[in-house]
């Protein structure tokens, strides 16, 4: 039997360094963009001023960059690493999607992130042009692969369990990318990447014009970054949207758990926008329900039923049961019984194998649970509901005041009153780190609600960990925490020397701090 | 020509082509690494060392992020019984890579050189540890490791980290930081001019006939001191993925009855053993990217040489033999290894194309008027 404390520790490990590798992950993907749109301006208008925002710009996007490959690599040791029977389990569908994502953006972007930075004099400015497009589309595609893959951790479609190699395995590639789950989620990821950083440039440019200082070069930065900026967070919210509506599809317990819709309610449901939710009762206290909203969210119906945990946890239980014949016949056809009748019997229960799995974290056999322990394991389907809640509702809150602050921006920006506005370009400042708060909550939302599986009815977490001690889990555990507080305070510390230095680290003395600029 | 076992011998030798990749590549990274603290003395002279490889170590990096993907891709119980197994040893791999981005982009960044310096001495060991880490790690691959698979296929180690610090697998750590060293210093040689060049010749000088002694040991104690298991009985190439359906057993150090039952795989060593000695005649004088290239061959043929002399298998567990992972019973399904095998016939010659594309606009020598010019750019 695995012990609790392993699952804990390797979850607690990836968590851990998945949430920190997020820092920088959604900063690239919005930077990239950013320099492709200052340069292409560049490139179009041979204003020099557009050059030196890209070149300054792109230096606080390297050292931003250099912390998310650092971080992305462990990422993929981890797999073997800590979740070895997860990587046996689902390697066959999961792999090629990491490879594919090796093939298509890793080495897209890691190869012209160099040329970006060092091939200036070397390139025309054309050529030039093209290599950050490519490093920006490198940073997408990147994304969209990895998100290809956590969506099918969601929402595992075009793969069958074989019997014979005790795994699942890949049916259909195309079904596998083109996952509704995995196209809804990489938009609303890359576009709150691109939001991440809208808000930084937005931010850091507003403060430039706070302290009246380098004027033409922030507000020209503060103009491109409030209108992607805008473009950017309309597109995250309406996709968050999309994705509340394939979640009422997809991932039904997750969606009634942040939205704390314990009951099926008559249709269309109301949504819950504000409570207490309690586990034990099954309840949520003081709550604020706004009547129909949940129903079009999550059905975009007035007619279908948004289905409460209490009864999407009895249809577990009939699930769990199911999965008990499933594990049963699997272990007859292993020991060498190929007979029709058991290989039917196999097939029509084993969509529900993954749910007879959960009951071995309690019984080794499967087979012989008794009642209590099956209601457990359909209790364990149901994840607890108050962090979700609240997470969930963090993440929107940052969203829509985003949505605030960069309709004010466009807004003045057009009207040319921007700098005046004081008010709205300290809240710009104030602001930058909202969007990281957002997709932390939002990556918390995501993962946790789909406990207890890490393949969303097929494996459950406490399976998929690899046989290793804790004393090896805390030593990685505390090597992960000291190599990242030193390389997150140094990072930190050149990040705002730099912002603080400005465009006047560009050495061209035409910048604040630079006295002799004579022009 | 795309049925499973055909397409099991083809991903077998499309991982062979990243490992090479990587080893030749990121070879003189971490070569270059390896020497900057040693070569360089002054500040300027370690910014010549350190943008010799600045723009392309990014790129060359992924084809070690490549062959993670592609072992856990193609060999998928190979990537978990590698990685959870040698899980200490995995992550001081992994520590040490940590050194080299930050090290890279952060190091020029500020002009102190108390700061510049301590950098210098992380890129040393972000370029140091990980080839003596592989080099103990391929050790240990020829030695077998002590694991075993349940009736659920979920892989056990039956060692510690410490067993995989024997004399044979630290001979073999040694061979690796050499072998990147002298690699790196041949790249030196390529892209740099005065002081750097001279030094590096210097250090080939010196490492050539060490590398060829040691590798020359470590090829005696191969043949002569470890074990080799055999394969009685397995399953057709085209059977469903399962380790557990094969019968082996021990046959005693038998690498050289298994090298000359396909007498071709003995081209391996040879070019292996040729390329270096070509690389390190070359290296003493000026023919210096014909010794690049000769030390490049020479890697690919050692690489081959631990290759097929593990064929058919890819991991040899010494507790329980049966255990072993072959390229014919750890591989994904058909369908995985099909698609696989379309998106690298389309992508390996794209990026093999734009890779190409960023060398030939940078190829150059560095010099330390290069460093001066572009002071604030650079790394």
């Amino acid at each position: 039997m695995i012990g609790d404390d392993i699952v804990m520790l390797s979850r607690l490990q990836f968590g851990l360094t998945a949430l920190y590798h997020f820092l920088f992950v959604p900063l690239t993907l919005g930077m990239t963009f950013i320099l492709g749109i200052m340069e292409s301006v560049y490139v179009m208008t041979g204003k020099e001023v557009y050059k030196d925002m890209t070149k300054f710009w792109g230096k606080l996007f390297g050292i931003n960059f250099a912390m998310g490959v650092t971080t992305g690599i462990t990422l993929e040791f981890q797999f073997g690493t800590n979740w070895a029977y997860y990587s046996h389990y689902v390697g066959d569908i999961f792999g090629p999607l990491l490879a594919s994502e090796g093939w298509m953006a890793f080495f897209l972007e890691s190869t012209f992130v160099g040329l970006f930075f060092f091939g200036w004099d070397k390139l025309t400015k054309v050529q030039h042009l093209v290599v950050t497009w490519l490093l920006a589309v490198g940073t997408s595609l990147s994304a969209l692969w990895i998100l290809i893959a956590n969506g099918w951790m969601q929402y595992p479609v075009g793969a069958e369990f074989n019997y014979e190699t005790l795994r699942m395995e890949m049916t259909s590639f195309a079904d596998v990318i083109l996952n509704p789950v995995a196209q809804v989620k990489f938009v609303h990821t890359v576009a709150a990447g691109y939001v991440t950083g809208s808000m930084f440039v937005l931010g850091i440019s507003s403060w430039y014009l706070l302290n009246k200082r380098d004027i033409g070069f922030a507000r020209r930065s503060f103009s491109i970054a409030s209108a992607f900026g805008l473009a950017s967070v309309l597109s995250v919210i309406v996709l968050g949207d999309e994705s509340g509506y394939t979640q009422g599809e997809t991932q039904k317990i997750k969606l009634a758990a942040i939205e704390a819709e314990w009951e099926t309610e008559a249709a269309p449901a109301s949504f819950t926008a504000f409570g207490f939710p309690n586990q034990a009762t099954q309840h949520t206290d003081y709550a604020i329900k706004i009547p129909y909203v949940l129903g079009l969210i999550a059905t975009r119906s007035i007619d279908e039923p948004v289905k409460g945990l209490k009864e999407l946890r009895e249809d577990s239980l009939v699930r769990v049961k199911n999965g008990m014949v499933a594990y049963g016949e699997l272990q007859k056809l292993r020991s060498g019984d190929h007979s029709d009748a058991t290989l039917q019997a196999f097939d029509a229960h084993k969509a529900d194998l993954g749910y007879g799995l959960l009951l071995k974290k309690y019984t080794e056999n499967v087979v012989d649970a008794d009642t209590a322990t099956i209601e457990k394991a359909a209790n364990d389907t149901i994840p607890k509901v108050a962090p979700l809640f609240w997470t969930f509702r963090v993440m929107v809150a940052c969203g829509f005041t985003m949505l605030f602050v960069f309709a004010m921006t466009f807004y003045y920006c057009a009207t040319r009153v921007a700098d005046q506005k004081r008010w709205l370009l300290r809240m710009a400042v104030w602001c930058i780190p909202l969007p990281w708060i957002a997709a932390e909550t939002g990556w918390f939302v995501a993962e946790v609600g789909r406990q207890p599986w890490t393949i969303s009815g097929v494996l459950p977490t406490h399976l998929s960990v690899s046989s290793i001690s804790t004393g090896q889990l805390w030593f990685s555990i505390a090597g992960f925490a000291l190599f990242y507080t030193v390389l997150l305070i140094i990072e930190m510390y050149l990040m705002l020397k730099y912002v603080r230095l400005g465009p006047s680290s560009l050495h061209t003395g035409r910048y604040f701090f630079e006295p002799q600029a004579g022009h | 020509m795309f049925d499973y076992e055909t397409m099991r011998v083809i991903w077998w030798l499309f991982i062979g082509v990243v490992a090479i990749a990587f080893a030749v590549t990121e070879g003189f990274d971490f070569g270059v690494c390896t020497l900057l603290p040693l070569v360089g003395k002054t500040d300027t002279e370690r910014r010549v060392i350190i943008n010799t490889v600045g723009v392309t170590w990014e790129g060359n990096q992924v084809w070690l992020i490549l062959l993670g993907g592609a072992i856990f891709a193609i060999w998928p119980a190979v990537y978990a019984t590698l990685f959870s197994g040698l899980y200490v040893a995995m992550l001081l791999v992994l520590f040490a890579l940590f050194f080299r981005p930050a090290g890279f982009d952060y190091r020029s960044k500020l002009p102190d050189p108390r700061w510049r310096n301590a950098w210098d001495w992380c890129l040393f060991l972000g370029g140091t540890l990980p080839p003596v880490l592989f080099g103990v790690l391929v050790g240990n691959l020829l030695l077998g490791l002590p694991f075993h698979l349940d009736q659920d296929l979920r892989a056990f180690y039956d060692g510690s980290f410490w067993g995989l610090l024997n004399p044979f697998a630290l001979l073999c750590g040694v061979i690796g930081l050499a072998l990147t060293t002298f690699h790196g210093a041949l790249f030196l040689k390529c892209r740099s001019e005065g002081v750097i060049y001279e030094r590096s010749t210097a250090v080939l000088n010196i490492l050539g006939p060490v590398l060829l002694l040691l590798l020359g040991i470590a090829t005696v104690w191969t043949l002569f001191g470890i074990d080799r298991p055999e394969i009685t009985q397995m399953p057709a190439g085209d059977a469903p993925s399962n380790p557990m359906n094969k019968t082996v057993i021990a046959a005693g150090a038998s690498w050289l009855t298994h090298f000359l039952t396909y007498p071709w795989m003995l081209i391996a060593p040879t070019v292996g053993f040729i390329g270096l000695i070509m690389a390190w005649l070359f290296g003493k004088g000026d023919n210096r990217v014909a010794a690049l290239l000769s030390s490049s061959l020479g890697l690919t043929g050692l690489l081959l040489t631990i290759g097929f002399g593990l064929f058919p298998f890819l991991l040899i567990s010494t507790t329980d033999p049966r255990s072993s992972l072959t390229l014919y019973d750890a591989s994904s399904s058909h369908t995985t290894l099909l698609w696989a095998f379309w998106i690298t016939v389309v992508f390996l010659p794209i990026v093999l194309l734009y890779t190409r594309w960023v060398y030939k606009i940078i190829w150059g020598d560095i010099t330390e008027q290069t460093i001066l010019q572009d002071t604030h750019t650079l790394y």
